[in-house]
């Protein structure tokens, strides 16, 4: 119960996050991919404000032996930088850099009931599934 | 290069409290605040725990609600791809991060945040695809520019 609760107010504050700094918004997004072009730096400013409290709170939080209401930390245990990695990075760029929607920011505005984030989102799925479905 | 409607506040705010929400879900719950690995969590992947994965994605939803409604004007939304693109563009971000293990929220916020030289190289590697998509588009296609 308590763990369920923690993820609600942490989704809270991302969702709120998305939106105040308009990462809801596409223009804002591929602007700031446009470097050569129409510039807008702000992406980096909500990435180096994400970094800021990470970076710090990071060092303290995995120093603790468990978190609070778990038994143990899930971390990602690889280190290794293989195609994988790198391949599915880059064909996340690409969709990333065609509509200017990461799954966050995607998922967050589809509470503005238009219809691009919801195909966006239909499509995330459908891709997931697909990836799923492919023999490992 | 022309630096256009740039809102590095609002940008540093919304970014604080995405580090604060990562640093909650971490402590707490021990968990990375990774969009993708959520959804396909709560989605199409077997097994694992729904609940949390969920009520994390109606929180953020809610967030966002609660953001519009509070802050004039971050409801904008602005694009000049037809819809079909929209699906497109999910369905290469869905395959993508399932295979690349993870997006802006888990290698950017999270996996630089803990200093891994995997999310180092993803992230490298999303920014030059995405600049590369942009700079395609907009300017050898001439779409949207």
């Amino acid at each position: 119960m308590k763990k369920n609760i923690a993820a609600l107010i942490a989704g809270l504050l991302f969702g709120l996050g998305l939106a105040i700094s308009q990462m809801t918004n596409p223009a804002k997004v591929l602007n700031f991919l446009d470097i050569t072009g129409t510039w807008d730096p702000t992406l980096a400013f909500v990435m180096g404000g994400a970094l800021l409290v990470t970076l710090i709170s990071f060092r303290f939080i995995l120093k603790q032996d468990r978190p609070l209401f778990e038994g143990q930390f899930h971390l990602p245990t690889r280190s290794d930088i293989d195609g994988r990695l790198l391949g599915g990075a880059a064909l996340f760029g690409i969709g990333w850099g065609l509509a200017g929607y990461c799954p966050g920011p995607g998922v967050a505005a589809l509470v503005m009931g238009i219809w691009q984030p919801a195909l966006f989102v239909a499509g995330l799925l459908v891709g997931m599934w697909g990836f799923r479905r492919l023999p490992a | 290069m022309t630096i256009v409607n740039f809102t590095p506040w609002a940008g540093l705010i919304g970014g604080l409290l995405i580090g604060a929400s990562a640093s909650l879900l971490l402590w707490l719950n021990g968990r990375i605040a990774g969009i993708s690995g959520i959804v396909a969590g709560a989605t199409v992947e077997p097994g694992g725990d729904r609940a949390w994965r969920w009520l994390f994605l109606a929180g953020l939803l809610g967030g966002a609600a609660l953001a519009f409604w509070l802050v004039p004007g971050s409801q904008a939304f602005q694009s000049d791809m037809p819809w079909p693109v929209f699906l497109v563009a999910g369905l290469i971000v869905g395959f993508g991060t399932r295979l690349g293990s993870g997006c802006t929220s888990g290698h950017g916020v999270c996996g630089l945040g803990r200093l891994s030289p995997r999310s180092l190289a993803s992230v490298a590697t999303f920014m030059a695809t995405g600049v590369l998509t942009v700079f395609v588009i907009r300017h050898l296609l001439g779409v949207g520019a």
